[in-house]
């Protein structure tokens, strides 16, 4: 669906906590004009605070919220994660991307299902209670949309978050797929599944057999609690290191097939277009790619100082082995650190600590994943691709700040 | 408490290693078992013609679609584009892009019209399916589609997809490092 009506939500990518904490604090004294920089005093009587609640909220103080673009289908659409805004690896559930095709459909989990047939020994219906039940695997794994980055190709957007915030990073909690197929016993002929959602649409997607037998988890929760709505509840895929697209969610219905099913996802849309006019399917893996995640644009540095660059970089393919930045146009590049442990195909958190001397630069990070893979360069894979596809960006991204402190888009 | 836990407990698990699960009746596979395939293997019974699918269309799909299925605000394109895959501006359409014939029928029965999936009867999407590809000049106005013949019907862009050569561009290039 095309989004010819903007009603822009505002961007939650304006000053931030992390940017007050960080430049707030350590600049006060350099500036000398903070509102509340001054003195710590103690202002008279204490109160007693708010009782122990039954599910807990962020601070009122806290407003970073997911980026949505409402078209006139707003039940088809995504929202974005305000990335600028992260911490660590994990997404909160709450602020993780959406991408509906039919909106967010209410499930009560006693009336949910899980049909698997086709060509297998045994078609089995599973009440969630069933599944629930079955052994569980906990799992942190990255999830993008293969639009994710789309609009970089030819008109770059202004903020990580709408660059970059259809990505997501939870420890999610299921049973194997594959230990469900066995239980069916799925029968030689079948090559693919086709996964099935509940929603209006019934979304799906054809998923080869070898996928499914490797390491796609059925997942119930989501960062330690029950999956939301928006993620699928009650029952979804997790398709590690493979485009969001593929990931069902409330999903309902797997059947065993000969053959993919080709399907509208999976032909007309989230197919590469490529210049001589051919598209590329099955484009399933999500390659390596990094960004910064501050500063990034629209950030303000209030003045030169100490700041610390810091960064999410993840593969489809496994471990994130090298993450370099460069703050020199890409001329050199030095060796950033890990947040550790680190996960394969998950988000990878980088920091470097940086003085910034009040000069233009531009700022640009670049990873390798354990396969040697190298995150190319935008121009690399434009020559290589064109411009006619919207999906599977991955291109090194750079952030110019100028001498005043602002930052932008440089390719924008 | 033991006799809540086996009233909740299905006496009749099915699955070999953990005892979960029942086996579905064949009707319940049939209702929930939307897929078609390439093959067309599961099309259901019935047919249809664009004569009848363009007074479907006018009432359920023009508003978003345009009049002619030329797109709208709400809905994009469902024809033209042939041509213009290898051009700067791509049109990419039902006609011009899309493999098989079958995930029209797919589709149009398992998701539209947007605002009511499931609504039509597989008489209305046969004849929806007849008149989009009539539209497109894939078939003639008269011809019917139905489970034996919508399989055979070939679209332009049939041979239109390569395998993912991935990767393409991002290898290890050590002169790009310092």
């Amino acid at each position: 669906m095309k989004d010819r009506t903007a009603k822009d939500q505002p961007d939650s990518s304006k000053p931030s906590r992390r940017r007050f904490l960080k430049s707030g604090a350590v600049l006060a004294g350099v500036l000398g004009a903070c509102a509340d920089s001054g003195n710590v005093s103690d202002s008279g009587p204490r109160t007693l605070g708010d009782i122990p609640s039954p599910y807990g909220q962020r601070s009122t103080y806290e407003k970073s919220v997911r980026y949505t673009h409402l078209s006139d289908t707003p039940e088809a659409g995504p929202s974005r994660t305000p990335l600028q805004d992260s911490y660590g690896i994990l997404t909160p559930s709450s602020l993780h991307f959406e991408r509906h095709h039919s909106g967010v459909p209410t499930i009560d989990p006693s009336q949910h299902h899980l049909l698997i047939h086709g060509m297998v020994d045994r078609p089995l219906v599973f009440t969630m209670e069933e599944i629930l039940r079955l052994p569980s695997v906990s799992r942190i794994h990255f999830i993008e949309c293969s639009g994710n980055s789309g609009r970089e190709w030819t008109t770059p957007e202004p903020t990580v978050q709408r660059t970059h915030g259809m990505l997501g990073c939870s420890e999610w909690t299921g049973v194997s797929l594959s230990l469900l197929l066995s239980e069916v016993g799925v029968q030689s002929e079948a090559k693919w599944i086709i996964a099935e959602g509940a929603d209006g649409c019934k979304l799906h997607r054809s998923i080869p057999m070898e996928k499914a037998m490797d390491n796609i988890v059925i997942a119930y929760a989501q960062n330690g609690e029950a999956i939301r709505p928006e993620q699928g509840y009650p029952l979804r895929l997790v398709v590690p290191g493979w485009e969001g697209n593929t990931h069902v969610k409330w999903l309902r219905r797997i059947k065993a097939v000969d053959q993919p099913y080709m399907g509208r996802e999976e032909t007309s849309k989230y197919t590469d277009l490529m210049p001589d006019g051919k598209a590329r399917q099955f484009t399933f893996v999500m390659e390596a790619k990094s960004v910064i995640t501050f500063p990034s644009g629209r950030d303000k540095l209030p003045g030169p100082g100490f700041y610390e660059i810091t960064g999410l970089a993840w593969s489809g393919r496994g471990l994130i082995k090298s993450v370099e930045i460069s703050i020199d146009g890409g001329q050199s590049w030095q060796e950033a650190q890990f947040q550790e442990p680190r996960h394969p195909v998950a988000l990878t958190r980088f920091r470097l600590p940086w003085r910034w001397e009040g000069q233009e630069v531009t700022l640009r990070s670049r990873c390798i994943d354990e396969t040697g893979y190298v995150q190319p360069s935008r121009e690399a894979l434009i020559e290589a691709r064109g411009l006619n596809t919207r999906y599977h960006y991955n291109g090194i991204t750079a952030w110019r700040v100028s001498s005043d402190g602002s930052v932008q888009n440089a390719y924008a | 408490m033991l006799a809540a836990i086996l009233a909740a407990t299905p006496l009749m698990g099915q699955s070999p290693n953990y005892g979960v699960g029942r086996s579905p009746t064949p009707e319940e596979i049939k209702s929930w078992d939307i897929s078609i395939g390439p093959d067309g293997r599961e099309l259901p019974p019935g047919e249809g013609r664009a004569v009848e699918g363009k007074e479907v269309y006018t009432r359920r799909c023009a508003d978003c679609h345009g009049s002619e299925g030329q797109g709208g605000d709400q809905g994009e394109a469902l024809v033209g584009g042939e041509g213009t895959l290898d051009t700067p501006k791509p049109v990419k359409t039902v006609g011009s892009y899309w493999p098989y014939a079958t995930t029209l029928w797919d589709y149009i029965n398992r998701a539209m019209p947007f605002d009511s999936p499931g609504s039509l009867t597989h008489k209305q999407v046969y004849a929806l399916v007849a008149y989009l590809l009539y539209l497109n000049g894939i078939i003639e106005e008269e011809e019917v589609i139905n489970a034996q013949t919508l399989p055979q019907v070939r679209m332009p862009n049939r041979e239109g997809f390569v395998p993912d050569p991935r990767p393409d561009v991002g290898r290890t290039d050590q002169s790009q490092k310092n």
